[in-house]
């Protein structure tokens, strides 16, 4: 039982390429790998970990007040684990410190909260909050690794293409413009969903 | 809990009470314990920073306790804080060979929020030694390039003068810099980012240079 809620996630109910749900952030961070792992890893712990704390106050929380509720449990969670970043690993901080908006306000978070964690036990809604982290992350890896590659010639920094290649220094290649756009991670995250629809068609 | 109590009004407003009160108290105290750690790692950055604009502290990546390491190598190097014009601090840093390199402090905008770094300069107040910059919350992969080496190391050499005239780095399209003495590439897709580079260096060194000329 909880195998099934931790994977189906990563690829049956993803929730970038199935449930559409945290498209914002992904256009936001992909351009390379480096900021989408970062990210990937800060929405992992943060869906894990409000999925546990909302589903041990599941049976308490007032039904009308129960979204802000959530917000505030989400937000102290990315603050304060900010705060302690901030003191104990500084560089870590810097660079997440761009992210802690986007953290709070990724749709999976609360979307997982409302759609699972109020009706089940903490530990399924925990392993719930991983899965999707990871599922989500999954997607931004696979669009950052695209689009660094071929926007920058680089993966997580290191070159890949070589140098002598560019045009600039009597090649034949240039690295694609578009792929730093924002619309390129899209026009990706489309060609992902359109991908894993078609293997489901051909697995049935 | 019974579900009439749990959608009531009292309850509610109690429960939103509480939860307030328990987060504020958290937050707090976590804000209060933190402190002192948080504002000894900023101004270890800051110095860390002053020194890195010299081309100095190349080590302090690796090493194991930074915040020592870098008050270290900054009473060794930067031994003049000299008053600059309107009272703008203005760094001098005398190196192992006895140059000395004058570091300006820049504070600019960016795209979403405030964008600062240092300029050191050789003694003929003309060439530029090194640069850093950062940010507060450029976007990453684009605009946030700008804080890298590959972005900041071609200010070296750089001049700030033109025949005779300040005309400050122009930071151009990415690829068009080659052999200007007077431009730097920008980062392609962080137009406004690196415009806003371009316009930080011009208005803040601007005001130091009638100072260090007369000098």
């Amino acid at each position: 039982m909880n195998k099934r809620i931790f994977l189906d996630p990563l690829f049956k109910n993803n929730p970038v390429s199935v449930l559409v749900l945290g498209i914002c952030s992904a256009l936001a961070v992909t351009v390379k790998m480096e900021p989408a792992l970062v990210m990937a890893l800060s929405v992992t712990l943060v869906t894990g970990f409000s999925g546990l704390i909302m589903s041990l106050f599941r049976n308490t929380v007032p039904n009308r007040i129960r979204i802000i509720v959530q917000l505030i449990v989400v937000a102290t969670l990315v603050i304060v684990v900010d705060q302690i970043l901030k003191a104990f690993a500084y560089d870590v901080s810097k660079q997440l410190s761009v992210f802690v908006g986007l953290i709070i306000t990724n749709c999976i978070i609360m979307g997982r909260i409302e759609a699972f964690a109020l009706g089940n036990k903490p530990i399924p809604a925990f392993m719930d909050g991983i899965g999707n982290g990871l599922g989500y992350g999954m997607i931004l890896v696979i669009v950052s690794f695209f689009r660094e590659l071929l926007g920058s010639g680089t993966l997580l920094g290191y070159r890949i293409v070589p140098q002598s290649w560019y045009m600039g220094n009597g090649g034949f290649y240039e690295n694609n413009g578009l792929m730093i756009l924002p619309p390129m991670a899209l026009i990706i995250v489309g060609l992902i969903i359109w991908i894993f629809n078609a293997g489901k068609e051909w697995s049935k | 809990m019974d579900n009439k109590i749990r959608n009531g009004n009292l309850y509610t407003f109690l429960y939103a009470a509480a939860i307030v009160i328990v987060v504020a108290a958290i937050l707090a105290l976590t804000a209060q314990v933190l402190r002192p750690r948080q504002e000894s790692n900023v101004r270890t950055e800051t110095r860390l920073y002053i020194l890195r604009s010299a081309g100095l502290a190349g080590g302090a990546y690796t090493v194991k306790d930074r915040n020592a390491y870098v008050e270290k190598e900054y009473n060794r190097y930067i031994k003049d804080t000299a008053v600059g014009p309107d009272g703008l601090p203005l760094f001098v840093c005398t190196l192992e060979d006895g140059s000395k390199k004058y570091i300006i402090p820049l504070h600019g905008t960016g795209l979403w929020g405030p964008i600062w770094g240092y300029l050191a300069l050789d003694n003929d107040f003309e060439t530029v030694y090194g640069a850093v910059f950062d940010h507060k919350s450029e976007t990453p992969g684009l605009g946030a390039e700008i804080s890298k080496e590959p972005f900041s190391e071609p200010f070296r050499g750089k001049s700030l003068y033109k025949e005779g005239e300040f005309v400050s780095v122009s930071v151009v399209k990415g690829g068009k810099a080659a052999g200007n003495p007077n431009a730097v590439d920008g980062i392609s897709g962080g137009t406004i980012t690196s415009r806003a580079v371009e316009t930080m260096i011009r208005e803040c060194v601007i005001k130091y240079i009638p100072f260090l000329k007369h000098e």
